[in-house]
């Protein structure tokens, strides 16, 4: 066996070419993105406008419930207030329930920065590197493609973050979001579980979107909105359930997302679990851990069958580097 | 002026190819309904919600007034996009720009051309979701005969205003990076939140209701709103803050801020272009 040979079957001489090639991946991702000031304002201050539209949806309902309730007459649910004190009771609810509705928006809003940069800086990425011509010289460099996917992703999420933190802050200081958390850790737990989970699946989007051709970015754009609404980025996913019928098949559907799952847990680690009643939670937080983690592994589980097919069928067909297909 | 009709004939040609040959008609056509009426969802449950924990007895003048305005802004989100995205994907996805640009044709007339698949489009898009409601959602629409005309008007000028500030944005982004899905989410969200989409003005503070009265599509959509929903602007409990004064004085806003806006695009999109060719930036690709 050739020295050279010898080096490249060398675990540890593996492992540090693969972690080389997720720094490297993920270089351009934190750094380069930030060598072009424009984007702080485009990536992370306009899409807080958009943020900024559905907490003054609730704010519009709660000033429109507050208006009923102090109106003439003055209506406590269906029927006139009997008291006073019922009056103040029912105008206490309805500024609890639009703060906490207020907190689920921001929350779904910082998760929003992450789906979204799944979707188009993930899911989409191998086509589009395919599109400039870097995917070959991907396949012919003599990491594992893995590694690749784990840069991009690891870049993407710090790329990321500043959005989804400059939406925390908005929420905290302009919206006057009133988050509570007695579990910091949990939290944690939950939230880095839910980007790897989410992260993993943009994996195996990567691979499916490179077969799938031009329509991956049809299928990015058909995965906003309709994603959006069955994942209740916007609103609590037991919302849903409230719905007889198509209500619960929707919400399982989105359930396969995990941004539905982690975006539930970290609204009852935020809010309290008492938060609307408790009527619009679907697990308690530990399931929705552990089914967190369970997604995480499954993803990354089928992100590297799904490359390793990719590159099955590229040395099969040899026309995996073919533009514009 | 026939060198500009063939220009935007043949670009609407192009840009209806783009957008549909990816896949079958039937796909298309589902694509077009899915993305639109999924918007709107969003919007009834978080009306779901807040009745369900916050307000029993429900409230259809905020719920109409809510969701006409949304099924009206898919016009905003695809015509802006259609028109600014135009540059960018010219430039850093197909990289012909560079071959279009040079070519003895009007760039500005080329961008409004891709840009009328994207109206043609959203029309079925809005149709879908506005019926989706009156059937599904018990929101209730009524269109006299009578104001067909001024209604057709407003469209037409709403529309051309969308157009104009697509143009702007387009003269932006010939300077900037690929921010395309920034744009695509944040300038939309601008008008959102400013222009008494889905919430009347009076919910925003007092200096957040003078912009949106800058804007010319606040006019769009109140005007738009009065013809279509049967609610009359006096017995309606939504404050809208436009209610002392009259469709045609909304209409004439709407007219003269038109305008404008239509002087600004070319004004902003002819010194876009022209600090883009001094830097050389007509074809640059930011592919990170």
């Amino acid at each position: 066996m050739s020295v050279a040979t010898d080096r490249r079957t060398d675990l540890r001489y593996r492992v540090g070419l693969n972690l080389r090639a997720v720094v490297g991946r993920s270089y351009p991702r934190i750094v380069g993105a930030n060598r072009e000031p424009s984007w702080i304002f485009f990536e992370a201050f306009l899409p807080l406008l958009g943020i900024a539209a559905y907490v003054f949806i609730y704010q519009f309902f709660g000033f429109q419930a507050t208006a009923a309730i102090l109106g003439n007459p003055p209506m406590c649910g269906n029927h006139v207030c009997a008291s006073v004190a019922e009056q103040n009771q029912y105008l206490a609810a309805v500024n609890a329930n639009t703060n906490a509705l207020i907190a689920s928006v921001v929350l779904g809003g910082t998760m929003v920065a992450f789906w979204l940069n799944v979707l188009w800086s993930m899911a989409s990425q191998l086509y589009w590197e395919k599109e400039i011509g870097n995917l070959q010289l991907y396949m012919m460099a003599p990491m594992n493609r893995m590694a690749l996917l784990g840069g991009m992703a690891v870049g993407g999420m710090v790329m990321t973050s500043m959005r989804a933190v400059s939406t925390l802050v908005a929420g905290i200081f302009v919206f006057g979001v009133i988050f509570q958390v007695a579990n910091p850790l949990l939290l944690l737990a939950v939230f880095f579980a839910t980007l790897v989970a989410l992260y993993g699946l943009g994996m195996m989007f990567a691979s499916l979107y490179l077969l799938w051709g031009r329509e991956a970015w049809n299928l990015s754009a058909l995965m906003e909105e309709p994603i959006f609404f069955s994942s209740g980025f916007y609103f609590p996913l037991g919302g849903l359930f409230r719905i007889p019928g198509w209500g619960p098949a929707v919400a399982i559907a989105g359930s396969f997302i995990p941004a539905s799952i982690g975006l539930d847990a970290l609204r009852q680690l935020t809010l309290g679990s008492t938060a609307f009643g408790g009527s619009l939670w679907i697990f308690n937080v530990t399931t929705e851990l552990e089914i967190l983690v369970g997604m995480a592994v499954l993803f990354l589980i089928l992100a590297r069958y799904c490359l390793a097919y990719l590159e099955t069928l590229a040395k099969r067909e040899g026309k995996l580097t073919s533009r514009h297909q | 002026m026939s060198t500009y009709w063939r220009t935007f004939k043949t670009a609407a040609w192009l840009g209806w190819e783009m957008d549909s040959n990816w896949t079958e008609p039937w796909l298309f056509v589902l694509y077009s309904i899915i993305k639109p009426v999924a918007g709107a969802f969003i919007l009834v449950l978080m009306y779901v919600v807040f009745v369900a924990i916050g307000r029993p007895q429900g409230d259809p003048d905020a719920f109409s007034y809510m969701y006409v305005g949304n099924s009206f802004f898919i016009f905003v989100a695809s015509v802006l996009f259609g028109t600014f995205q135009v540059i960018q994907s010219d430039r850093e996805w197909y990289q012909t720009i560079r071959y279009v640009y040079i070519s003895p044709i009007s760039y500005y007339v080329y961008i409004l051309g891709r840009a009328a698949s994207k109206i043609a489009v959203s029309v079925f898009a809005v149709a879908i979701t506005l019926v989706f409601g009156v059937m599904f959602l018990g929101v209730r629409l009524h269109l006299a005969l009578t104001d067909v005309p001024l209604f057709l008007v407003s469209t037409i000028l709403g529309l051309s205003v969308l157009l104009a500030i697509g143009i702007c944005l387009g003269g932006i982004s010939f300077l900037t990076a690929k921010h395309t899905h920034g744009l695509a989410e944040g300038i939309p969200g601008l008008f959102y939140v400013f222009c008494g989409v889905l919430f009347p003005l009076s919910v925003l503070p007092e200096w957040g209701q003078a912009i949106g009265r800058a804007i010319p599509l606040t006019y769009w959509f109140d005007i738009t709103r009065r013809l279509l929903t049967s609610t009359s602007a006096s017995t309606s409990t939504v404050n809208t803050t436009l209610q002392g004064f009259d469709a045609p004085t909304i209409l004439l806003f709407l007219v003269v801020s038109s305008v404008g806006f239509f002087g600004l695009s070319v004004l902003i999109y002819k010194v876009g272009e022209y600090f883009a060719r001094k830097a050389g930036k007509i074809d640059m690709t930011t592919s990170y």
